[in-house]
């Protein structure tokens, strides 16, 4: 287990200056997510442009890996479908859970930075949290999920 | 930022050295540096006469208990009954039939909460607890609270994380049918002066509970000089086996109380038309109960005893300070719980870095502490912060791991601050 490949200094950026960082008043769909064991809690707002991601925004607080994460997800899911959110999805899923899960960072750009997590199965919810809340905000369900 | 005076190593009240030699968990190597195990609020390390009490009871005693005319029935309700004994012994209970063997702490206060306060309760009464409990003492009264109409109250806490005494006298009255406190808080290490508020509860009439599961590890405890009414704690924080706890009950309370779990063990008579239940303590012990537990249970409150309580609690104070005093040198680090009196339990928060992160990182350099709301969400509400990291200290850890904590919360500064 090395750190370094935990909190990578893209990681260290996007915990220290998040990105889109905020409210987004309206929004199209909201979610709220909670992850109980560490306290880590986020709120996602999206704009939709037909099928079509038009802008993202995430406010909450929480560890690095969390805040990271979050920040890394409204970079990467600007402008794109749902399908290719849904794709994008699965791909991050497999980089934080799956040992064998070949990364391409053509595909993944910056969010390939999460794939240390993977080493530190305790943190792998911290990293999926926005995520899951970016399905149910998708999903246009204003119930909080947990990963609990 | 001031200058602080660099803390003083005390000439250290306790041999910690042989200690440590007694627990064999302690010597490995964690992530490729010396175990550092500073968890110890939630759940302590056994030493070898725990871990050898069991498994000689395994290998050459088990039967079931109160059962058999067997040789090996009749030592295993020794050993058990034995272990009741020592415990008894242990709180200075006034007789053996006070110590109901359960699975904890949490336990202990739902069957207070069922059998005892459940058929005593109705719309109008109330239960009072603190707001630094751990969840185990607030829901089984909210539970109870549901199933009556009654309400649950709660005394204030102040900014250094004390129960409020002036609330609690604004707070208790006839309308009070219970209060439960904790002796030491978990989340925050303050040892709450329960004697004043029992000495009020009393002179009003009002049962009282302690959870003592932060306590017992950490001082004597003597229930009668306490006089509390039900005393509530487990076995895996003071060096003894997970799954087996006590409850404590004054006798003519648990007299009254209905059984609360039925099964084998607890009857004197079973036919479909009457049952006759046992007596005390075997009412409250439905079921084959943990014997290995109570075994475990007694062997590590011989070991704790023959060290010394008091001498227990001298030297974890001489930690306490040594630590708070170390990590004051932390630039921007808060201890989260700054009570008069407390026990070796430091809550913090690092200024920038999430107690998630902290844990992570000091976990790679052999540090195990504890991060996040440590079972007491109100009390992270209270003082408005997500989680903490928090490092417990018990007898066998040195002022040299302390210094190994304080070092690596300085990596952690230079890796995310």
């Amino acid at each position: 287990m090395d750190l370094k490949d935990l909190y990578r200094d893209v990681i260290v950026d996007h915990n220290r200056n998040p990105r889109n960082f905020g409210k987004l008043e309206p929004a199209d769909a909201h979610a709220e997510g909670h992850n109980p064991l560490c306290g880590d809690r986020l709120t996602l707002y999206v704009n939709l442009d037909g099928d079509r991601i038009r802008d993202v925004k995430f406010e909450g607080s929480g560890c690095a890996i969390s805040v990271a994460s979050a920040s890394l997800l409204t970079e990467a899911i600007k402008g794109k479908s749902r399908d290719e959110v849904k794709a994008l999805f699965d791909d991050v899923h497999a980089l934080l859970t799956r040992h064998d899960a070949a990364v391409d960072p053509a595909k993944l750009g910056k969010l390939a930075a999460l794939s240390g997590v993977r080493e530190f199965p305790a943190r792998v919810k911290c990293a999926s949290l926005c995520w899951h809340t970016l399905n149910a905000a998708l999903a246009r369900s204003s119930e909080p999920v947990s990963t609990e | 930022m001031s200058a602080v005076q660099p803390a003083r190593v005390p000439a250290p009240e306790l041999d910690v050295a042989r200690i440590r030699r007694d627990f064999p968990i302690l010597d490995q190597e964690v992530n490729g540096k010396p175990l550092v195990y500073l968890d110890n609020a939630a759940s302590s390390q056994r030493p070898r006469a725990v871990i050898d009490a069991i498994r000689e009871y395994y290998e050459k005693d088990h039967a079931n208990v109160h059962r058999g005319v067997h040789t090996l029935s009749q030592r295993a309700t020794d050993a058990y009954e034995g272990a009741r004994d020592v415990v008894r012994h242990f709180i200075n209970a006034a007789d053996t039939k006070e110590i109901i063997f359960v699975r904890g702490t949490t336990e202990a206060i739902n069957l207070v909460a069922q059998s005892f306060a459940r058929p005593r309760l109705g719309p109008g009464d109330e239960i009072l607890i603190s707001a630094l409990e751990h969840h185990a003492n607030i829901v089984p009264w909210q539970i109870v609270c549901e199933q009556t109409g009654a309400k649950l109250r709660v005394i204030p806490i102040s900014t250094t994380g004390e129960v409020d005494y002036e609330s609690f006298e604004r707070l208790i009255g006839p309308q009070t049918k219970l209060l439960a406190l904790a002796h030491v808080s978990n989340a925050l290490g303050t040892i709450v002066p329960v004697e004043r508020f029992i000495a009020r509860a009393k002179a009003l009439g009002v049962p009282v509970l302690l959870d003592g599961a932060q306590a017992v590890a950490h001082g004597p405890i003597d229930v009668r000089a306490l006089d509390c009414d039900f005393y509530c704690f487990s076995a895996h924080k003071m060096c003894g086996p997970t799954g087996i706890g006590i409850l404590y009950g004054r006798s003519e309370l648990l007299e009254a109380m209905p059984p609360w779990q039925g099964g084998g063990d607890m009857i004197l008579t079973v036919s479909f038309e009457k049952t006759t239940y046992n007596q005390l303590p075997w009412k409250f012990e439905a079921g084959t109960p943990h014997i290995a537990g109570a075994i475990g249970l007694a062997a590590a409150i011989r070991y704790l005893e023959n060290i010394g309580m008091d001498r227990i609690a001298r030297y974890e104070q001489q930690l306490l300070e040594y630590a708070t005093a170390r990590l004051a040198t932390v630039p921007g680090l808060t201890i989260v719980g700054t009570a008069a009196h407390k026990a070796a339990v430091i809550s913090f928060t690092l200024d920038g870095i999430h107690p998630h992160d902290i844990g992570t990182i000091l976990d790679t350099e052999g540090v195990a502490i504890r991060t996040g709301h440590h079972c007491a969400m109100p009390v992270m509400d209270f003082f408005k912060v997500p989680a903490t990291a928090r490092a417990s200290l018990s007898f066998y850890n040195t002022f040299e791991e302390i210094d190994r904590l304080v070092a690596a919360l300085e990596h952690a500064r230079s890796l995310l601050s």
